[in-house]
């Protein structure tokens, strides 16, 4: 029994295709619960408010913040993060892409810019320039410049 | 004769020219030269018999890390200045 | 981007890799500070201070200390009280006191945010509304918020019992930490002598290295009285000379282990939860984490210090800059360490003027303490420095660059500091930006939906700090070669070590693989900062790396059974100069080797190198009506000496001018007069996006250095002295007035129109 004697929560959710039961605090956020709970720690925390995207994950194909939904929101959803990008045949062509790149420095927001921008890939194979740092707004980089986050994000979409 | 230059600073606080002429051939032995010369200068540069952590010594251009036992052969400049960070 | 080298110089060098550490980055898989758990880790809170300037009359900790789930609560109290010594130069400065009291406050607070009281407990939650439960009885004071205000003779003093350097003076009861003075020559005199003399001040506000990454800290204190600490830091080292102060124990009883880290530009120098973790571990006996959130890092960790900068250049009729003066003036925040000294230094760093004279003051305010912020002190003065020499331009209508190549520092100048200037690039740079596509391109002043544009140039510059680095090689039975070293990599730098012990051995990049390990297994390294990583590592990776072919000829000969003087290596194979049949590669030399492990192990403690001259170009493009700037196109050009890794020179060069550019247009600490940050959060503090900027093309010039063997010269920091007076400069061609404060936002933009 957590401090405010609220019991915790049993959701029963799908991450990166493998369904599990989990606990959870209800006033916990989606992003602590992948962190703390599932133990995932790809998933990063920038700001816990919603501004840096650095959390980004993907629920049932829509991009959220993880830091803004509860974790007991889980529930029935499938949701993908970082760690699920890459597969027994190799990287995901968005994670190649960005090492050849080198569209990373410190990494700390590489993961929420992978998981966004994969989802702008899996509706939109050829996107422009414009639309690819319209679509990538919500995610902040400090190293970078965003110049060759955008370069890699166009390679793998060739 | 190296030239030595010390801060603006320590100039005024001991009302030195721009540039002094100075003699030795390692920096601790300058450093007492200057000392002689300009009582209490050492006090300036040096704590606990190495040179403040606060000092920089320049030599021709070069920063030392060695500190006092420096040697000096056919020097023309040494600048002593505040060290500096960087981020 | 255009690299001078020829392309067959090296073999690694100048190749683009990927990065070892990329696919652990690319997965999820790398470890930064907040990630790792421990077995029976619990979880801390700080208290901070709600005023910005107040004393602390008690602290109330008996609620918090008996709430279900709490472990342990702390003030200063369990804190020894330190001397005034003074640290030293490197990236710390002040005293051990004051190192010690900004970790946790003692009598008094001076800053919104300062930590007074901590807990631990056991999940994050508890620890957070533990901390509600202290009592802190505060006498509230008026605070000061910039220099003005603090500099008035009236200001309420920060540190009463602080002596206060003015020029060697001792002073009592000041908030100016320190004055000081540097001459060259006779400027007053100088002045005099000119046809034109151009002066111009400029203000900037406090803003912060922004890096994604919050502060961490995760501590075990021992039974043996030993701290294990856990961080993202830019210097394993020094984060254990700071921790082992605070805690007043040997350095040898703290082992740092770095995390990877997400972010820094220098503001992962100084300590903040480490030494709390530590303390609570202690009380708890238990591994202790602590996170900082987003609104403590502004409110709370080292920005970049604002403050006012005058600037006064005379120069002859032909435009030959004759005398220069400068008063600079910046916030310390809570605690001394302006970086004036660097502002100094870097003030009339890309002119040769025979006579200067430069006044500084190091200014205590109710703000953060100010941590290096990438160049520190150097994007301040550039701002004003760049901004008279545009409009000596102006008035003697002088091409922007021919100006600055006829007062062009180069070798032998004489820098305002004192010493005169080695071997440096600016000439080359400034003729490369003349020879440049943007500079060649035609820019319309206006575009077809109404918004004016305008475009602007600018140079800056910062050094390199030298200092101790230490490499450690290993040669494996696969012919590949293990390389250890204590630079925390911030930006792809283990690879560019890595690449230049490469490029000794004659093998290719992968087979060096390099780690970024503790306190505890290599010899002392000093901070990833300073623009000294890829100069001074990467020199001890070259010295160990030519040790490790010693050993490994010296043994080959005694296989071989000749003399060593007839061995050949050459790119990772050995062979005899007398006989043609003598042959193996490093893997057969490593499986036929009966001589014991090889090994390599180098030091180096180096002096500071001169560092890279960056010039900025800059097309923006302002929409009268709403005043929104946006940049339209930006180049930057910098000498790097010998770019290892030409991606992540290219990185440094496009993140330093990103930050440069958010300095220009947005991004300020928006104060209430009672000295709280209204904008702590990323959505107000507003930091470029993607969609704020067009793709930021770079030069790459290189004029080696005199100072590493392979010519590098650190590029890290330069690229965001330029962007701050490169704007202003392109806002004035556009609207014509300078806007002279930063941020150069909307609706000074929009005020300043209507104005005229």
């Amino acid at each position: 029994m957590s401090e405010n004697n609220v019991r915790k929560v049993a959701i029963n959710t799908t991450i990166n295709g493998q369904e599990m039961d989990i606990l959870v605090d209800p006033y916990v956020s989606l992003l602590e619960t992948l962190r703390e709970v599932v133990g995932m720690t790809g998933t990063k925390e920038g700001c816990n408010d919603g501004n840096c995207g650095a959390c980004t994950i993907n629920i049932d194909g829509r991009i959220v913040d993880s830091c803004l939904v509860l974790g007991v929101e889980a529930e029935g959803k499938n949701i993908e993060t970082v760690e699920g990008m890459a597969t027994p045949e190799g990287l995901h062509p968005l994670q190649q892409a960005f090492l050849e790149e080198a569209a990373l420095q410190c990494g700390i927001c590489t993961p929420g810019f992978l998981v966004s921008a994969k989802a702008l890939l899996d509706n939109e194979p050829k996107p422009s320039e414009e639309r690819i740092r319209h679509w990538l707004a919500g995610n902040l980089c400090r190293c970078t410049g965003y110049d060759k986050i955008v370069k890699a994000v166009k390679k793998a979409s060739d | 004769m190296i030239k030595v230059f010390l801060p603006y600073k320590t100039r005024k606080l001991f009302d030195l020219p721009v540039e002094i002429d100075a003699e030795g051939n390692n920096l601790r032995n300058l450093i007492e030269f200057l000392d002689i010369k300009y009582p209490g200068l050492k006090q300036e540069l040096v704590d606990d018999e190495k040179l403040k952590p606060t000092i920089s010594a320049v030599i021709d251009g070069r920063t030392t890390r060695l500190g006092l036992i420096q040697k000096l052969d056919k020097v023309s400049e040494i600048h002593f200045l505040p060290s500096i960070a960087g981020g | 981007m255009v690299s001078k080298a020829k392309k067959s110089d090296y073999k690694v060098i100048g190749t683009r890799p990927i990065r070892h550490d990329g696919y652990d980055k690319v997965t999820g898989r790398a470890q930064y500070g907040a990630d790792i758990k421990l077995p029976g880790m619990i979880y801390g809170a700080v208290l901070r201070s709600p005023h910005a300037h107040a004393k602390i009359k008690n602290i109330d900790i008996s609620k918090a200390e008996n709430m279900n789930g709490v472990f342990a609560v702390m003030t200063a109290k369990d804190l020894p009280r330190l001397t005034d010594k003074q640290r030293g130069n490197s990236e710390e400065s002040g005293s051990e006191k004051h190192l010690s009291e900004n970790v946790m406050a003692f009598d008094k607070v001076l800053y919104k945010g300062h930590v007074v009281a901590a807990v631990s407990a056991n999940d994050v939650n508890t620890a957070r509304e533990a901390i509600k439960e202290i009592i802190v009885d505060y006498e509230v004071l008026k605070p000061v918020i910039n220099v003005d205000q603090a500099m008035d003779k009236d200001a309420p003093i920060l540190h009463e019992d602080f002596i206060g350097d003015h020029l060697g003076k001792k002073v009592k009861n000041t908030n100016i930490a320190t004055y000081n003075r540097y001459k060259i020559g006779d400027a007053d005199d100088a002045f005099k002598k000119c046809d034109l003399v151009v002066e111009k001040e400029v203000e900037l506000q406090t803003v912060h290295q922004g890096y994604i990454e919050p502060h961490s800290g995760t501590a075990i204190w021992d039974e043996d009285d030993r701290v294990k600490v856990w961080t993202s830091t830019q210097g394993s080292f020094s984060n254990r000379d700071s921790v082992s102060k605070v805690l007043n124990l040997d350095v040898s009883r703290v082992k740092v282990t770095p995390m990877e880290i997400g972010g820094g530009f220098g503001g992962k120098i100084p300590v903040y939860l480490e030494p709390i973790a530590a303390v609570l571990s202690k009380k708890s006996r238990r591994p202790v984490q602590l996170v900082m959130s987003r609104t403590d890092v502004f409110d709370a960790s080292g920005p970049a210090p604002g403050g006012k900068v005058i600037v006064k250049i005379g120069v002859d009729k032909n435009g030959k800059m004759l005398a220069g003066y400068a008063d600079i003036r910046l916030e310390a925040g809570g605690y001394p360490e302006a970086f004036i000294e660097a502002a100094a230094k870097c003030v009339f760093s890309c002119y040769d003027i025979p006579s200067m004279d430069i006044e500084a003051y190091d200014v205590l305010v109710n703000k953060p303490s100010s941590a290096p912020y990438r160049a520190p002190g150097s994007p301040q003065v550039a701002f004003a420095t760049e901004t008279v020499v545009d409009e000596i331009c102006k008035k003697l209508d002088m091409d922007l660059i021919d100006f600055r190549l006829l007062n062009v520092a180069e070798k032998g100048t004489r820098t305002a500091l004192g010493p005169k200037y080695r071997k440096i690039g600016l000439k080359e740079v400034l003729e490369a930006a003349k020879k440049s596509d943007h500079w060649n391109s035609k820019l319309e002043k206006k575009s077809v939906n109404g918004k004016v544009r305008g475009r602007g140039i600018a140079s800056g510059y910062w050094f390199n700090i030298g200092e101790k680095s230490a490499v450690n090689l290993s040669l494996n039975m696969d012919g590949t070669v293990i390389l250890t070293e204590g630079s925390t990599d911030i930006g792809g730098s283990r690879a560019s070590i890595a690449m230049q012990a490469a490029e000794v051995l004659g093998i290719n990049a992968e087979s060096v693989r390099p780690s970024v390990v503790d306190t505890d297994s290599i010899g002392h390294t000093d901070v990833t900062g300073g623009s000294r990583t890829t100069y001074a590592t990467g020199y001890a990776a070259y010295k160990a790396a030519h040790m490790l072919i010693d050993e490994i000829t010296s043994k080959a000969a005694k296989i071989w059974d000749i003399s060593e003087g007839d061995i050949i290596y050459k790119d990772g194979i050995l062979s005899s100069r007398t006989d043609s049949e003598l042959n193996m590669t490093l893997r057969e030399f490593a499986d036929r080797n009966p001589f014991g492990p090889v090994v390599s192990s180098a030091s180096v403690d180096l002096e500071e190198a001169a560092g890279g001259f960056g010039t900025h170009i800059v097309d923006l493009e302002i929409d009268p009506e709403t005043g929104k700037t946006d940049v339209i196109r930006y180049t930057v050009l910098q000498d790097v000496g010998k770019a290892i890794h030409p991606s992540y020179v290219e990185g440094q060069l496009q993140g330093g001018a990103t930050q440069g550019i958010g300095w220009a247009l947005n991004e300020e600490y928006f104060m209430s007069d009672d000295g709280k940050m209204l904008n702590s959060s990323y959505l107000d503090y507003r930091m470029p996006i993607a969609l704020d900027l067009p793709m930021i093309e770079t030069v790459l010039v290189e004029v080696p250095s005199e100072d590493h063997p392979f010519g590098v010269r650190g590029v890290g920091e330069t690229p965001i002295c330029p962007p701050v007076p490169a704007i202003s400069n392109a806002v004035n061609d556009a609207i014509g007035t300078r806007i002279l404060s930063t941020p150069i936002k909307a609706s000074k933009i929009l005020n300043t129109l209507k104005s005229m």
